[in-house]
């Protein structure tokens, strides 16, 4: 059995004006990729948050055996853990390649010497970057904007990469692209928690799913049984209605 | 007015203008990173000119209790906040860093004052006491503000100006004072004397910026730093502490204030309370670069010195007056120009 | 009851200064003058948001109009004060003309600058006395009765307090002050309810200045001579600690703050010079301190704590006004909003392409399609807050693309918030009245002086009827922020009903609700729609608008998809797959 990497517990988030979450529990295997699907509103960003603890939380994540409680952004960071909100919060200001070093910051810090490879690394999974390395990160269109942040992500070398809807606002030939960049880094070893508007494809490359509705995980499995489940078509189109719903 | 004497007035517009100009960068560093309107940034100006007064007579001066008193606040801070995080282990680590410079520092100037050494010595002195008081006044102030809005971090500052012109007057007396210059030279090209002072002033200037372009456009810390400006939420998501950040801006800004204290110390006579008008110059300098463009910062703070080296000539008591109300227009300008409303959420 | 005892005991510890040594009375005019300089503050900075360094030259501006034209050109003080004012008045409008239009932090840094400006003048302009200053200023005359005597004056100083007082919390809860009071929330929700966010700043920071400026005149005729000292941007920073530490927050705060500094201040200047054996003024140092700790510890200052030990005001009952006017919902089936061909760029990125649809009156439609494909920003070009590119908007008769939001709320289209945005130290009751903004029309005189009673009254009672209307009519009285995030939609929903709209806007109102929350918010909007009302509803949310809406327009990438009944949206297929997606 794959190792465990983030056990999460009974997860409550209730704070002022964002969508809350009730007692959300899930667990992110080593090596895998995990979606988490359900419409707007949901609380799916909630849950990326409270992970990363931009969000005041209650209940208990365990991240690589170690336990989350009172442990700042920073220091999720250098543990490994790395979030890619729905905002991208570049810095628009700076060049692609400052982004992209930035990411590595704590690496740096750390006196990692491997921070020129990886640049390179990150390059060579988007080629379009490097043709833009010295442009503002401002001035990127949508997909490049995205995959700038993916890539400043991946700078970090993290163990466990949270992403926020990487599809939002993309035309269909850039998800694609980007989708099956994600599904490749499994391959480097790196686990992904995703969280995805786009059900479908996020089911098709992700190992296992939980669909999250109104603040509550209502289903969860591996992916190819979920995909399947008429059910979930239903539930999330809201064309079953929710009377027979428990 | 003849030509001699334009010389002789943009000579003085542009030594003050190099000073403003630091000032500035500070100012708009420290705002960017951690949102302070950092009012009291020209009282370095004043501790740095003054406690090096104190070390030129042999006395102790007062600003290295004020380092004392502010490490020690700060060391109880520090453990209250380990203690309530539990994370008793990193106690002695934590104390060590924030109480050993300075009680080092400390000692090192009790030793050095009666020795009367050499002006480079002291001068290496003075910023030894006055640089680290901005990182620890940061950290007793400021840091447990940092969830604070705009408007109450710059109360905080006005309070901290209090505070600091306060203890100049305590510690240095309503004494005025001149010190050293750092060299004695007199050069005269085409008629107009120039002291090696100024040209101090100016290589000290070119110098230091050319440093901060380098820091900040080719070191990893200093691109760090202008991420935590440019979007405080982006850099703490990849792993650079805020709170760094902002000890660092502070270190900045009191080492560009300490700075700038020495360098115009020789030239005028500076009072306890002179550094806070020095500094509120700087920040004309600021406000036209929109507390954002260290170019359009540069710029403004020239427009500052010649505005007040000329209208001392054509209106001496006025001189003050004609800086301030000039910020009147500016503000008028980058409102016109500013497209959209900026809100505040 | 400890409330109306504690203002009976505070007038009376008023009344009864006279009788303590000339000391305590000296003290005591002080604290009032300070006072009606910190009430304007507290307005400024605490209210709205905003904040002055320069109140004490505003202060200076007054003392020193009267004390030049009454001792060169021997005028009225009463004329003088008029003028005074009036200056004051100009200026005020134009430092805040320029600043308010860009960041908060401009308007302290314009007032820093403008303070040690006028400072400096003070002390230099040869008319005005330079650094002497200007003596023998008459004392004001009454019915021919001269003011010198200390008591009388310590009387008129704290009449005037009290009207001061008087009148700004009047103002506050007024229409107008709510506006106001609504400013810190954001200057957009107040727009969208056809309030002006620039004036009402502007007119906080000028009465503000009017207050200072005749704290200034009654003091040039107190101390009979003025110079500039007094008036220095020290004492101006004094002004905002006072209200830091007696808390910004309440009016009450103002007095508390002037009477803790002035007195703290004549205590420690007694003391620290003796103690440290130096002359200065090292009082600054433990001001400075207190606030730095006062903003650490206790943001709201003195005051805060005490209004934690004092009861909790009851709650007024609401009156059986006369129901405010209502407008009349056009015939059911005409054409309300028609979206013409409008087109949003951002640089080269398309937001929103050649939309077109309409609402007609009495249907609810859906803007639904999956996120980011524009539903937003066509929602915003419709409400004003963002100018389109291209293509035009009109609702009913009206031509509304290009707009600004409050001139298209006044033609009856009223929204709600995607990020909720409610004053959370309002009452729900007062969040909702806000709504109204443009149903009644007194302006700030006579809020000031109690003349609208009547009217608010009337929004009071209009604001509990649609809190009843959407079942929060227990929640009234709590403040907004203490609700959960799915009351505070519905919440949303009340204040933009208190508009009597035409049009409903609402901006994803289901995001975040659980199941029955949203059951009741369909049922409610099913209601609206049988009186006649017209929804728009941008939504992601399917389940929630398949039983509910008469039709969709769905978009994709800034374009429309389909539009439709709901069941020929159910199975079209283009919607599903760009709901569902797929690689």
């Amino acid at each position: 059995m794959a190792e465990r990497l983030l056990t999460v517990r009974e997860l409550n988030v209730c704070y002022g004006k964002v969508e809350a979450l009730y007692g959300a529990s899930l667990t992110v295997d080593r090596g895998t990729i995990v979606s988490v699907i359900g419409p707007n509103g949901a609380g799916k960003s909630t849950l990326l948050n409270a992970l990363m603890g931009v969000l005041p939380s209650r209940g208990s994540v365990e991240f690589c055996g170690n336990d989350m409680g009172n442990v700042s952004i920073e220091s999720r960071v250098a543990q490994g853990l790395c979030l890619v909100p729905e905002t991208r919060e570049l810095f628009s200001q700076m060049s692609v390649e400052d982004n992209l070093e930035l990411g590595a910051f704590t690496r740096y810090r750390r006196g990692d010497k491997g921070i020129r490879k990886s640049l390179d690394t990150v390059f060579t999974l988007f080629p379009r970057l490097e043709q833009r390395r010295s442009q503002f990160a401002g001035s990127l269109s949508g997909g490049e904007r995205q995959m700038l942040a993916l890539g400043r992500a991946l700078m970090s070398q993290p163990t466990l990469l949270m992403l926020d809807e990487p599809s939002l606002g993309l035309a269909p030939l850039i998800v694609k692209e980007i989708l099956h960049t994600i599904s490749d880094l499994r391959s480097t070893g790196v686990s992904i928690l995703l969280i995805e508007q786009n059900a479908r494809a996020a089911l098709q490359i992700s190992d296992y799913g939980y669909v999250l509705e109104n603040g509550e995980i209502a289903l969860e499995g591996p992916s190819s049984e979920l995909a399947d489940n008429p059910r979930v078509i239903e539930s999330y189109l809201g064309i079953g209605g929710g009377e027979e719903k428990g | 007015m003849d030509f001699q004497t334009i010389l002789i007035l943009a000579q003085d517009a542009i030594t003050n203008s190099a000073i403003y100009a630091l000032l500035a960068l500070a100012l708009i560093l420290v705002f960017g990173v951690t949102r302070v309107i950092f009012v009291a940034q020209g009282e370095f100006v004043s501790y740095g000119a003054l406690t090096l007064a104190s070390l030129q007579t042999g006395v102790m001066p007062g600003t290295v209790w004020l380092l004392l008193i502010l490490a020690f606040i700060a060391a109880c801070m520090e453990t209250a906040r380990l203690l309530v995080s539990g994370a008793r282990h990193k106690l002695p680590g934590a104390l060590a860093t924030i109480l050993a410079p300075p009680l080092a520092i400390a000692a090192l100037v009790k030793i050095c004052t009666p020795l009367h050494l050499h002006l480079g010595w002291q001068l290496i002195l003075t910023m030894l006491i006055v640089i680290p008081l901005g990182p620890l006044i940061y950290r007793v102030a400021f840091r447990p503000l940092a969830d604070a809005t705009v408007l109450v971090l710059l109360i905080a500052a006005v309070a901290v100006h209090f505070v600091l012109v306060g203890l100049g007057l305590l510690f240095f007396g309503a004494e005025g004072v001149r010190t050293p210059p750092f060299s004695d030279a007199q050069f005269t090209f085409a008629n107009l004397n120039v002291s090696g002072q100024s040209l101090c002033v100016y290589a000290t200037t070119i110098v230091f910026v050319a440093i901060m372009a380098w820091f900040f456009n080719k070191t990893l810390y200093g691109k760090a730093l202008r991420a935590v400006a440019f979007n405080r939420n982006g850099a703490r998501l990849v792993g650079i502490t805020p709170h760094l950040a902002g000890t660092f801006s502070f270190a900045l800004a009191s080492a560009i204030g300490c700075l700038s204290g020495l360098l115009i110390g020789p030239i005028t006579t500076l009072y306890y309370d002179s550094g806070f008008l020095i500094g509120l110059k700087g920040f004309v300098g600021a406000i036209v670069g929109g507390m954002a463009s260290y170019p359009i910062a540069a710029a403004g703070a020239l427009m500052v010195g010649f505005s007040e080296s000329f209208s001392s000539f054509w209106l001496s008591g006025y001189k003050d007056v004609v800086v301030f109300t000039m910020i009147i227009p500016v503000l008028l300008w980058r409102s016109l120009t500013t497209a959209h409303y900026e809100e505040e959420e | 009851m400890i409330r109306r005892a504690g203002l009976i005991s505070f007038v009376m510890l008023l009344l009864a200064v006279p009788l303590f040594p000339s000391f305590y009375l000296t003290m005591g005019s002080y604290i009032g003058l300070y006072s009606i300089v910190a009430i304007g503050l507290v307005l400024l900075t605490g209210v709205t948001g905003l904040t002055s360094f320069g109140q004490a030259a505003f202060m200076g501006l007054g003392a020193y109009t009267s004390a030049v034209l009454t001792t060169q050109f021997s005028w009225s003080p009463w004329l003088t004060l008029l003028i005074a004012l009036a200056l004051t008045i100009i200026i005020a409008f134009i430092l805040g003309a320029i600043t308010l239009r860009m960041g908060g932090h401009y308007l302290p840094l314009a007032t820093i600058a403008w303070g040690i400006s006028l400072y400096f003048l003070f002390g230099t302009i040869p008319i005005l006395g330079g650094s002497n200053g200007i003596v023998d200023i008459n004392a004001l005359q009454l019915f021919g009765i001269e003011l010198r005597d200390e008591h009388i004056y310590y009387y008129l100083i704290w009449g005037v307090c009290l009207v001061a007082l008087w009148i700004s919390n009047n103002l506050l809860d007024s229409r107008e002050g709510r506006a106001v009071r609504a400013l810190k929330g954001g200057v957009s929700m107040v727009e969208a309810f056809g309030a002006s966010g620039l004036r009402l700043k502007n007119i906080i920071f000028i009465y503000s200045a009017v207050l200072a400026c005749l704290a200034g005149w009654l003091y040039a005729h107190m101390q009979r001579f003025v110079n500039p000292s007094p008036f220095g941007l020290n004492q101006g920073i004094e002004f905002l600690f006072m209200i830091t530490i007696g808390g910004a927050f309440s009016l009450w705060g103002a007095i508390t703050g002037a009477a803790v500094i002035t007195l703290l201040k004549t205590v420690l200047q007694g003391i620290l010079p003796k103690l440290i054996s130096q002359s200065g003024n090292f009082e600054i140092i433990v001001f400075g301190i207190m606030i730095v700790v006062v903003l650490q510890w206790m943001r709201g200052g003195i005051w805060a704590f005490v209004e934690k030990l004092l009861p909790s005001k009851p709650d007024r009952p609401i009156g059986n006004s006369p129901e405010l006017a209502m407008r009349i919902q056009p015939e059911r089936g005409s054409k309300l909003l028609r979206v013409d061909d409008v087109t949003k760029a951002y640089g080269g990125l398309m937001a929103v392409k050649n939309m077109s649809f309409e609402v007609s009156t009495g249907e609810i439609v859906g803007l639904i399609g999956p996120n980011g494909a524009g539903k937003s920003t066509m929602f915003n070009l419709i409400s004003g807050e963002l100018p389109r590119t291209q293509g035009n908007i009109h609702f009913g008769a009206h031509a509304i693309s290009g707009l600004h939001p409050s001139h298209i709320a006044r033609l009856g289209l009223s929204r709600t918030f995607q990020h909720v945005r409610l004053i959370p130290g309002m009452t729900t009751l007062e969040n909702v009245m806000i709504g109204a903004y443009l149903r009644t029309h007194d302006g700030i005189f006579s809020a000031c002086l109690r003349l609208n009673r009547g009217s608010d009254e009337r929004v009071r009672a209009e604001a509990a009827k649609q809190l009843r209307r959407v079942g929060l009519e227990e929640s009234m009285f709590v403040p907004a922020g203490t609700l959960s995030l799915g009351k505070q939609r519905v919440v949303e929903i009340a204040r933009a009903l208190c508009a009597d709209p035409l049009l409903l806007l609402l901006d994803e109102p289901a995001a975040g609700l659980r199941y029955l929350e949203k059951k009741e918010l369909a049922a409610l909007l099913s209601d609206l729609r049988s009186e006649g009302l017209s929804v728009l509803i941008v939504e992601h949310d399917m389940e929630f608008l398949m039983n509910l809406v008469d039709r969709f327009v769905v978009m994709e990438f800034g374009e429309k998809l389909a539009e439709g009944m709901p069941h020929e949206i159910r199975s079209n297929p283009a919607v599903l797959e760009a709901y569902l997606g797929g690689i």
